[in-house]
């Protein structure tokens, strides 16, 4: 039976040092799986106008889309040029709830994260997906700095 | 934030530098739009509220009453056998997880709200009690709670009808429904309605959803910065209306859609702290409610005259059987129309049954109806009640905010701007749907219903209230004679989807995610 890895990834140049430690960690522990998650922060509570949501399923389509080819698949790519085992998600939702969720419903041996790159004003009411994360996961998680 | 400051730094510069001369010109063009708009729009007024021959009881709001009774019987008070169960959509206990990133049925609910709960909720009350008297309250409460049941007809068809297009776009609506359902069920005329409804909210949007509107939030900055001629802040509206369904500028629309919901909670927030400090005279303020429902108090036309404002201003606020809300409910995902039927029943609750109520609560409890102290019936001149302040209306409700919160009216006043301007953009949505229903969903016919719709908001700045307000609840009156003469052919499709889905729902084959979740946990 082979491990899991989750990588959560999140658009910016920290998430690149997460995907090198990730490649890193598989290659000690061979033959294991590297699933790439990248999570489009969404809420159903908020508020939209009626256009909004007139085009709301045609947006989904499109960052899924959008996320999937920028940050998905280029990150796929070198694993798999790397030799290693590696597929992609994309979901919508709430960053550290879903990357558990799917650390969970994958049986994941472990979720490899990287500091988180929020800031500010936000960080200090809401706290960071990582730090969310680390309080809440139910598989070990290792933040790359 | 920037570019909002770039738009108004020049209004402001006009609007301190406006000379007497230009003052004098701009009223006589306020006059002369104003008095053009009268004669243009007089008949259609005067046939939508024709009174029943003998009486004084408008037909339409009879016609409002009627449709929402037979709703509620035919469907069995579904507004109180499926209440909690609505609540329970809305916080997604039933939401595929697959679906995140779709519209939520608690996003169609806010909104479908954010469009109706404004204006009618603080002036349309306001007008409701000032002529009405307290017992319009009870009036309005009733038919608040009827109204329920003619959002869930309405709605449960705009999601089931609605057209879903290739590039994931939806439109959806009565105009949907009518011609769809009627040419499912081989009735003719169909397509007639549907056009005829099209037509008449497209009057609506630019009455109720729009001149109106902007009539108010006129006579309300005026109120602050003093007097000056309504076509400035109707093309400042304009302006900042043009830049979001025309410019696109998002940011606009999302600054608003995120303060209108806050300012809702603060006032009905603010309305709470008054009950609670009253709270003594709660019972006092639901005696009068419920006598003056039945003898009217002493107010002009006794208890029908309650009876009538009551209904009319509840129409009129929380838009039950009027037909827009499918418009706005139409774009949640969920593969059962019914669920968004019943999350939209939950609409007139929260806009007539609370907040117009509240309103009306506020308004009684401090003492702005003058009660004469000998007949215990209130004070009526020119069959209206003589308020403490002399004011009615927006003014009304401010005067007994103030009572408690003297810096109340400037919070309002920021609030009924807001509401004016968050209630026109949905009504842009609405309109444009019946537009493009008619002339083609291509770019250069949804362009021409833009700059129409931000011309008329100028228009409804610059004329005086009474011809604009007639026109607004006659419009919007109209486009329910269409969509309810529709939900009572459709009706029987509505019941057949209910059936089905409250067998499932018994059945155990619709059930909570949170409850399959943890049932796969525990296998």
């Amino acid at each position: 039976m082979s491990a899991t890895l989750i990588v959560g990834l999140d658009g910016t140049e920290s998430g690149n040092r997460a995907l090198a430690y990730a490649k890193k960690l598989a290659n000690l522990i061979g033959g294991c799986e590297l699933l790439v998650v990248y999570v489009i922060e969404w809420s159903p509570y908020t508020f939209q106008t009626a256009e909004e949501n007139s085009q709301r399923h045609k947006r989904r389509e499109e960052e899924t889309k959008m996320a999937m080819e920028r940050i998905i698949d280029p990150a796929v790519t070198s694993l798999k040029a790397d030799g290693l085992n590696a597929r992609g998600i994309v979901r919508h939702g709430d960053v550290a709830e879903l990357i558990d969720k799917v650390a969970v419903e994958e049986k994941a041996e472990q979720i490899i994260v990287a500091r988180s790159s929020e800031g500010g004003f936000v960080k200090r009411v809401f706290g960071t997906a990582t730090a969310n994360l680390v309080m809440h996961a139910s598989v070990p998680v290792t933040v790359v700095g | 934030m920037n570019k909002i400051f770039k738009i108004l730094m020049p209004v402001l510069a006009l609007l301190s530098t406006t000379s007497i001369s230009a003052a004098q010109e701009a009223s006589s063009l306020d006059a002369q739009i104003n008095a053009g708009f009268a004669s243009a729009t007089g008949w259609f007024v005067n046939f939508i509220f024709a009174p029943f021959p003998g009486t004084s009881f408008p037909w339409i709001v009879m016609w409002l009453v009627i449709a929402a009774s037979i709703f509620s019987l035919y469907f069995v008070f579904i507004q109180f056998r499926l209440f909690g169960h609505a609540i329970s959509l809305v916080k997604g206990d039933y939401s595929d997880p697959d679906d995140a990133g779709e519209v939520s049925h608690f996003q169609a609910l806010a909104t479908a709200l954010s469009g109706t709960v404004g204006l009618g909720n603080i002036a349309g009350v306001a007008v409701a009690v000032g002529i009405g008297g307290p017992g319009a309250t009870f009036w309005m409460i009733l038919a608040g709670l009827l109204g329920m049941a003619s959002k869930f007809t309405e709605c449960t068809l705009g999601v089931k009808y609605r057209n879903e297009y290739e590039d994931g776009t939806v439109s959806g609506g009565p105009m949907y429904y009518i011609s769809k359902g009627f040419t499912e069920r081989g009735l003719p005329g169909g397509k007639f309605l549907a056009i005829l409804f099209s037509v008449f909210c497209i009057l609506g949007a630019l009455g109720g959803g729009n001149m109106f509107q902007a009539n108010q939030a006129h006579a309300q900055i005026a109120g602050i910065v003093g007097d000056y001629p309504g076509w400035i802040t109707g093309l400042i509206f304009a302006g900042v209306v043009f830049a979001v369904i025309v410019g696109g500028i998002k940011s606009i629309a999302n600054v608003t859609e995120k303060i209108v919901p806050f300012m809702g909670i603060l006032y009905v927030g603010a309305a709470l702290v008054i009950l609670i400090m009253n709270a003594d005279q709660i019972g006092w303020a639901f005696g009068q409610i419920f006598e003056g429902a039945f003898t009217g108090l002493g107010i002009a036309g006794g208890f029908v005259g309650a009876l009538i404002q009551g209904f009319k201003r509840a129409a009129f606020s929380n838009e039950a059987g009027v037909g827009s809300a499918a418009i706005a409910h139409s774009a949640v995902r969920t593969k059962e129309p019914v669920t968004e039927g019943v999350v939209s029943l939950l609409e007139p609750f929260i806009d007539t049954v609370v907040i117009c109520t509240m309103t009306a609560l506020v308004i009684i409890i401090t003492g702005q109806l003058t009660i004469n102290p000998e007949t215990g019936n209130y004070i009526v001149e020119g069959g209206k009640i003589v308020t403490a302040t002399g004011v009615s209306g927006v003014a009304l409700t401010s005067a007994a905010f103030e009572s408690a919160f003297d810096w109340f009216p400037y919070v309002l006043a920021v609030a009924v701007v807001l509401f004016a301007f968050s209630t026109m953009l949905s009504w842009s949505y609405y309109g444009l749907k019946a537009w493009t229903y008619m002339f083609g969903e291509s770019k250069g016919a949804e362009l021409t219903f833009k700059i129409i719709f931000c011309v008329f908001v100028v228009i409804g700045a610059a004329a005086s209230l009474g011809p604009v307000i007639d026109f607004s609840d006659a419009a919007i009156f109209a486009m329910a004679v269409v969509n309810i003469t529709g939900l009572y052919f459709l009706m029987p499709i509505v019941k057949r989807e209910l059936n089905s889905y409250m067998a499932r729902l018994k059945s155990g084959e619709i059930k909570k995610f949170s409850d399959q979740a943890g049932k796969s946990a525990a296998e």
